[in-house]
């Protein structure tokens, strides 16, 4: 890949949330079939610009995140193309019911988005972390599940999600992220997992906001001969098991890195894959199972070992090094 | 004009036909389906616009079974529609059938698949905003039950409906007073229904649920009053039409012995006799 962005620029953060809203705006004035859907998080979503501009194709529903998606698959069945933008920890837990049967069950098409995600709320505890929502969804028959690593990926799955033929649980942090890639011009394809770097000696698979740091990994392993591989998994399910198998055959060693519990998320779904394809020593880095410490996102992930420090240590035990 | 004894005829017929398919498969919710058989009767023959030769036609009338679980009526009339073949009945909850227990919507004519209970009217707030949106002059009817008042969900869509001005919604409530564990009244009590449904923006309209000539009057007749959805409480009586199960909670999915079906189917026949 040449337009990976391999070290972590200075100062040009932006957060996923303002995309998806920018991203959709410029897409709904055209499409009039496009309605955002929010649960009083129009704020937390970036939406109110959406909202001042296409006041028609935003639909507010306060907060009854149960009432939000039902409407919505309602919306779908009616030919309508709804993005429902909800703080993850709600949107994946209260109304999985209604995602289960009114969407993914009755096959209407509606594309969740999980805003404020795994533990970008910080501060405020778990009952506002989202770190089962991976688990949870990509349980679930008929529904994709997807994390943005950066701004350019995210604006290109919202673009590839308005003509997509299935349910969608979109996951995204709060906060600005530093991008990993350079620019928007590469080919994405949903299910299609992205090699960011190449390397035979270990593997690092990643997703969202953990992508970032697999890249610095990565660089940093460069410094003292390590060539690692990094994989942006950004579709969860479907699951690029091709991709796995071929990191498992190459690398020989995987570890996996997310922004989610240990149980059932990104580490699980791989080894999943690796062990009754192709079993290979596999590290799986997450939160463990707890109520995640609570603190700023670079805090919390350092206190759980998802830094580039502990991730080359880790790399390295695996190797020999 | 409402065709009185065709429609009494037929809900007596959509009876026997649910009967059948419950005795025979062993399985199904006799008295919440009796229950709901003139409502589901007086939509689908007097009240809807709907083409069972384009389930699908855009300018349809939706109707979404919020109380899933009382199946048999819902598949004994799309049959009877023409939806799909009437033998098709026979396979009702069978291995691999397709008319499984609770609505899905892989057979023509259902909407939605439901089951889980606080859903309906969600999704068909859904719909009727699409309504709207569109200048489409379809309407939506939801049918639930009166136990499924206690799902918290069902008020966040009586708040939305109200918000949203939709008066192209029709809410019902099969009030027959029983939930699987007794009186609804003693479980959790939900009454005054009226007044609650009121307090949230609704017009309420009282009615005997199982007099289908009264049902299609009051349907045709909604909206009340303009932008505001309407909630038909629907007075029922569970297992209605035979005798041994009715106002008896625990026929609520009780299938019936060889003799008790028999018997049912009798009394069934004889109301047919009435009939002519």
């Amino acid at each position: 890949m040449n337009n990976v962005a391999l070290k972590a620029s200075t100062g040009n953060k932006i957060a996923n949330r303002k995309v998806i809203s920018d991203t959709l705006l410029e897409l709904a004035k055209v499409n009039k079939d496009i309605f955002v859907l929010t649960s009083d998080s129009r704020g937390s979503a970036s939406m109110v610009p959406f909202a001042e501009a296409l006041p028609d194709q935003l639909i507010e529903v306060g907060i009854a995140e149960q009432n939000l998606v039902g409407i919505s698959a309602g919306l779908a069945a009616s030919g309508k193309k709804p993005f429902v933008a909800s703080p993850a920890c709600f949107l994946s837990m209260r109304s999985i019911e209604q995602i289960k049967v009114d969407v993914a069950y009755s096959r209407t098409n509606v594309r969740l988005i999980g805003i404020s995600g795994g533990v970008s709320y910080g501060a405020l505890g778990m009952s506002h972390h989202s770190v089962q929502d991976l688990a949870v969804t990509r349980a679930i028959p008929g529904l994709h599940v997807m994390m943005p690593a950066d701004r350019h990926e995210t604006k290109k799955m919202i673009e590839a999600l308005v003509d997509y033929d299935t349910p969608v649980y979109l996951r995204i942090g709060r906060n600005p992220v530093e991008d990993c890639y350079l620019n928007h011009d590469y080919d994405f394809e949903i299910g299609k997992a992205v090699t960011m770097n190449e390397g035979n000696d270990v593997t690092i698979i990643a997703a969202g906001e953990t992508v970032r740091v697999a890249l610095d990994t990565a660089e940093a392993l460069q410094n003292d001969g390590i060539h690692t591989r990094v994989l942006n998994m950004h579709t969860i399910k479907p699951l690029d098991e091709a991709a796995i198998i071929k990191v498992a055959q190459e690398t020989g060693r995987i570890i996996t890195l997310e922004e989610h519990s240990v149980y059932g998320g990104l580490g699980a779904a791989v080894s999943e894959v690796v062990s009754q394809n192709h079993p290979v020593p596999m590290e799986i880095i997450g939160i463990p199972d707890e109520p995640a410490i609570t603190g700023k996102t670079p805090e919390v992930f350092n206190h759980y070992g998802i830094s580039a420090d502990n991730v080359s240590k880790i790399a390295k035990q695996m190797i020999g090094y | 004009m409402v065709d009185a004894l065709f429609l009494k005829r037929k809900a007596t017929e959509i009876r026997k036909d649910l009967l059948k398919m419950i005795y025979e498969a062993g399985t199904g919710h006799t008295g919440s389906s009796l229950s709901n058989t003139d409502i589901l009767t007086a939509l689908y023959y007097g009240v809807m616009r709907i083409d069972p030769e384009n389930p699908d036609w855009e300018d349809r009338d939706r109707y979404v079974q919020s109380k899933g679980h009382a199946v048999e009526s819902y598949w004994a009339v799309l049959a009877d529609k023409g939806f799909f073949p009437k033998d098709e009945l026979s396979t009702f909850s069978q291995f691999g059938s397709r008319l499984i227990g609770h609505p899905n919507n892989k057979v023509p004519g259902v909407e939605m698949n439901t089951g889980a209970l606080g859903h309906g009217l969600s999704i068909s707030v859904g719909m009727a905003l699409a309504g709207k949106k569109d200048n489409k002059s379809y309407k939506v009817y939801t049918l639930m039950g009166d136990g499924e008042q206690a799902e918290g969900s069902v008020w966040e869509a009586a708040m939305a409906a109200s918000q949203y001005k939709l008066d192209n919604l029709v809410g019902i409530i099969d009030h027959n007073r029983l939930q699987i564990t007794g009186s609804t009244a003693d479980v959790m009590s939900n009454e005054p229904l009226d007044e609650k449904w009121r307090s949230f923006g609704w017009e309420v309209v009282e009615v005997d649920g199982n007099d289908v000539v009264e049902l299609v009057n009051t349907f045709k007749k909604a909206p009340y009053v303009s932008g505001k959805p309407t909630m038909v409480l629907a007075n029922t009586v569970k297992g209605k039409g035979i005798s041994l199960a009715e106002n008896e909670a625990g026929w609520h999915h009780r299938v019936p012995k060889k003799e008790e079906y028999e018997q049912a189917m009798d009394e069934l026949t004889k109301q047919l006799e009435v009939l002519q």
